[in-house]
């Protein structure tokens, strides 16, 4: 007879009273696999424990919703018969310890949970978060990540075609992968995670079990120390070509009905997909453990559950299916073996020949997992780093040298050091080229395109987490919106410290109600996403960082947009009237080394507003670019614009609406301070009359006016010149900021 | 006029050749399944890129000895017209229809990116409509595209006229700075002696639209449709 003690509950991550409600629903002491499985699915990690209370409140339904949360991934209608099936995760506690593999695994799962659903995955994104790179380990970590990336889905053949990268001092010990894939699947023809039918076999299909990755779901719900690396055991190894044959498989046996459900074997394993595919169809499902592929030998049925090996499924299909569904699978290569069946009793029953080595009501196991309220609490740094006063600031450089500045930094610099290792045109659906704003695939067979966009901005969460959450949504519609496309869905991961911290806690709920209160203001349904907390090394807890992902229609691909102004002399608008301030901006960070002061507010009706307009003047053909102001505000999106045009300069003036103060910051704050819901567009000089009308009609106001051409950058402020630099300087410091840290390791 | 398109576990550019080919270029296409020993009757093999097998091991190492490359093979020497692509290449390379092999590229990393390249001989079932010295703008996507074969081997591909494309600038000229990934001589593409089996490692069934960047790659497809039509044509040898 075992016994359990406080050791063996430390171990496993297991609260006291987490224990006695586990006594209760087993009337008796659990076994050692059972004390496993319930470790691994009342994790943080796979329960949600902490913020499913929260996560409620978020809109998760709309019209064009097919499949909101709970399931392997969100689903939306984009019309033509076609679904989009997206979601975005989280990788980064193994993205720490072992960078390469923990990428790459991270890529693998995201691309599983969108092939269960039945859906070809077409399109991948990322949005990382990083250390400074003067830092040697950084710098490693980095090319890790992104070889990681690159190396999964180059070479499964999913194209990496748009993704954000953000680097600060926070994120150097506990950096960010979030991975986001995309995939297109006929409308009816979802396949759900459920079993369901007593006596019907459930399958084991693809790699083997190893004893790698045993306890990761719980090494994702710990903290960092100094002996994290001694974790490294907890990381898988992905395998992308076995993947390869599994998607290729799986997607074959869903053109027949044989197949009942089916669900990933991700964070957890064999337990979470046997008890959570019991659950949601409300049956038990009977396996035996001996009839597991394994790689190794002597494993236990503890480790054989909690395994989490990559690139397996679990599958339920129709009785009297098995030899068509064997078939499929061996003409791949793969493993197909029945190791067990679904039952009426709705019992998780593991079986190890013919001893019960565990069994446990699935309903309980999955549904009646703790869920916590944790106490929120005001964080004392937010007073203190909220008051910033502009008028003590030391003088401020010339704009051009600032400008230089902000466009090498890596936070607005060219990415492409990162995006040459993705293969972001297999496929060849991707029609906006790499690195140009939204990603843009096209769906073959239709008319339409579909834009994607990452964002989150975790120096404005830290400084405000209600308000930067908000930004977070409104940035990355607004991208969508910026590439010709209407968004019509969202996926967010949500990455914070420890929530067992008051002012942990409260940072998520109050970005939890800022995504919400945004998303229902821009009718955009969160249809799914993943929450990553205890992000934090040696108690230092990362900026709360929440990742919005969304997904846009574009009706006619033809139309679609990007930043870059056309080489021929055309009206530039600013659209969008608020105005720039330096509290929170790059600027402010970059130029005067500060993270401080208010964000400028968010109006989402102005913002909603400005998106309709984009996709209307985009749809009826009457933008030819458009570009976001984001980091580093008006005169860095204006220079953006100007890039990749072969040289094209652009000349743009405004109003002097400065009042008082220094003037040296009040004109940093027009030319770099940040605000939302501005865009940059340009335009047609024969259109101007007519797009004009449009806007006064959308109720958006134009804040400066300008025209392309020449070879330089200029910003006048009531007729006075107060930025005037060479599109070549400004674009060669652009270009150079990552791949300097880069040089003379290799060409 | 049939295109088959042969399909190794890990190809992951295969539905690529098949919609150029098909969709664009309105020919017939086929997948063939690496597992068959016949090519469904075909007129022109495509071994599409990927990483047939992961490549792991060596690129191209396993899938040369996939049943279907017997019937590859015997096609080649009969003289019918095979096209390798990126992965295609690395398999051709394999097979000893094409001399050398690929190093990783002297980045050291997977470059995808536009590149141009050269038309350098327009004898080849593929580059037959070209125009000389015609500049492509066609993607690269690739971590082993380095091609490497001694001295005297790359001596005697020149005097052979075996080079078919190489890296260059937008104006034609081959120099280093516009060489991707290091392959010696700027060699993108090479042909056998025979000039049937043409290999490259640019992607041009990804230049086949201007949605996509570019059209350039039309040619290749284009040129093996010519060449078909003008039924009976002796290739030189």
């Amino acid at each position: 007879m075992v016994t359990i003690n406080s050791k063996t509950l430390d171990h496993h991550g297991l609260s006291r009273e987490e224990y006695q409600k586990i006594l209760e629903i087993l009337g008796r002491e659990p076994s050692p696999t059972e004390i496993g499985i319930f470790s691994v699915m009342w994790s943080e990690h796979c329960s949600y424990k902490s913020s499913r209370i929260h996560l409620r409140t978020l809109p998760t339904t709309g019209a064009r919703v097919v499949q909101g949360p709970g399931e392997n991934a969100g689903a939306v209608d984009v019309g033509d018969g076609l679904v989009a099936v997206f979601k975005i995760e989280s990788h980064n506690h193994p993205s720490f310890i072992e960078p390469y593999q923990g990428a790459a695994t991270g890529v693998g799962g995201i691309i599983r949970d969108i092939f269960t659903m039945g859906a070809r995955p077409i399109a991948l994104l990322n949005s990382l978060r990083f250390g400074s790179l003067n830092d040697a380990k950084t710098r490693g970590i980095l090319e890790g990540v992104v070889a990681g990336i690159g190396g999964y889905g180059n070479s499964i053949g999913i194209p990496t075609v748009g993704g954000e990268i953000l680097f600060e001092d926070t994120y150097k010990g506990n950096p960010l992968v979030n991975v986001f894939c995309l995939g297109l699947a006929q409308a009816g023809k979802l396949v759900m995670g459920e079993a369901s039918g007593a006596g019907n076999p459930v399958y084991y299909v693809g790699a083997k079990t190893g004893r790698d990755g045993i306890h990761g779901a719980t090494m994702a719900s710990a903290e960092f120390d100094e002996q994290s690396s001694e974790k490294r055991p907890a990381v898988q190894v992905g395998d992308p070509f076995m993947e390869k044959l599994l998607l290729e498989a799986c997607l074959e046996l869903m053109q027949t009905n044989a197949l009942v459900g089916i669900q990933d074997m991700g964070a957890a394993g064999l337990t979470c997909s046997t008890s959570e595919m019991g659950s949601r169809g409300g049956v038990g499902i009977d396996i035996d453990v001996t009839r597991v592929p394994q790689r190794e030998s002597g494993m236990t049925p503890y480790e054989i559950m909690l395994s989490e090996s990559q690139e397996r499924m679990l599958m339920v299909v129709h009785r009297g299916r098995e030899a068509e569904v064997e078939r499929i699978f061996k003409k791949w290569d793969l493993h197909a073996v029945s190791i067990g069946v679904v039952t009426d009793d709705g019992q998780l029953r593991v079986r190890e020949g013919d001893s019960v080595v565990a069994e446990i009501p699935n309903g309980k196991l999955a549904d009646e997992a703790p869920c916590y309220n944790r106490p929120t609490e005001i964080p004392g740094y937010l007073e203190q780093v909220r008051h910033l006063d502009l008028e003590a600031l030391p003088v401020l450089p010339a704009a051009e040298s600032a400008l230089l500045k902000l466009l090498g930094s890596l936070a607005v610099t060219s990415k492409h050091w990162v995006y040459r290792q993705y293969d972001h045109m297999v496929r060849t659906n991707t029609i906006a080229p790499a690195g140009m704003g939204a990603g843009v695939v096209r769906l073959k067979g239709t008319d339409r395109a579909l834009a994607i966009s990452v964002d989150g901005n975790g120096r404005h969460c830290y400084l405000d987490p209600h308000l930067g959450a908000m930004l977070a949504v409104a940035e990355a519609a607004r991208n969508v919106a910026c590439a010709g496309a209407l968004p019509i869905g969202a996926t967010n991961c949500l990455n914070f410290g420890n929530p067992e911290r008051p002012e942990i806690m409260w940072q998520f709920a109050r970005a939890v109600e800022g995504i919400g209160e945004a998303c229902r203001a821009l009718e955009l349904p969160i249809t799914g996403g993943n929450v990553s907390f205890y992000n934090e090394t040696d108690g230092q807890a990362i900026y709360p960082t929440p990742v919005l992902g969304v997904v846009g229609v574009i009706e006619n691909a033809s139309s679609v947009l990007n930043r870059v102004f056309p080489s021929s002399q055309s009206a530039i608008l600013l659209l969008g009237g608020g105005s720039g301030v330096l509290g929170g901006s790059e600027y402010l960070k970059t130029v005067c080394g500060q993270v401080a002061g208010s964000l400028a507010p968010l109006s989402l009706d102005s913002e909603r507003r400005l998106q309709q307009l984009l996709v209307e003047l985009a749809a009826a053909g009457l933008i030819q670019s458009a570009h976001d102001c984001s980091d580093g505000g008006l005169a860095v999106a204006l220079a953006e614009c100007c890039f990749d045009s072969g040289g094209a300069g652009a000349d743009l003036m405004m109003p002097d609406d400065a009042s008082g103060g220094r003037t040296d910051v009040a004109e940093a704050s027009i030319l770099f301070g940040e605000a939302p819901s501005r865009v940059l567009v340009s335009i047609a000089e024969s259109d101007f009359g007519i797009v004009r009308k449009k806007v006064e009609i959308a109720g958006v106001p134009i804040a400066a006016q300008g025209q392309t051409g020449g070879d330089r950058i200029t910003i006048s402020l009531a007729g006075r010149k107060v930025l005037d630099l060479s599109v070549a300087d400004a674009e060669a410091a652009w270009r150079q900021g990552m791949e300097r840290f880069f040089v003379n390791r290799a060409a | 006029m049939k295109f088959a398109i042969v399909v190794f576990p890990g190809s992951n550019c295969d539905h690529d050749a098949y919609y150029a080919t098909k969709h664009v270029l309105g020919a017939d296409a086929e997948f063939v399944w690496h597992k068959e020993l016949g090519l469904q009757g075909a007129d022109v093999v495509i071994l599409p890129g990927g990483f047939s097998y992961g490549d792991y091991l060596r690129t191209g190492s396993i899938a040369r000895f996939s049943p279907v490359m017997a019937s590859v093979m015997a096609f080649a020497e009969a003289g019918g017209p095979v096209l390798g692509i990126c992965n295609g290449f690395q398999i051709l390379l394999e097979t000893g229809l094409l001399p050398g092999g690929m190093l990783y590229n002297r980045s050291v990393k997977f470059q995808c990116e536009q590149v141009y390249v050269r038309v350098e001989e327009l004898e080849t079932p593929f580059t037959c409509t070209a125009t000389p010295g015609q500049v492509l703008r066609i993607p690269i996507a690739h971590g082993e595209g380095n091609y490497f074969a001694p001295p005297d081997e790359l001596d005697l591909l020149e005097a052979n006229r075996q080079v078919v494309f190489r890296y260059c600038d937008v104006e034609g000229a081959v120099v280093d700075a516009a060489n991707p990934n290091g392959s010696a001589r700027g060699i993108a593409g090479l042909c056998n002696k025979q000039r049937n089996v043409v290999a490259l490692m640019p992607h041009p069934e990804r230049a086949c639209e201007s949605a996509m960047g570019s059209a350039d790659g039309l040619v290749v497809f284009e040129s093996a449709i010519a060449q078909l039509k003008s039924d009976g044509m002796v290739l030189p040898g």
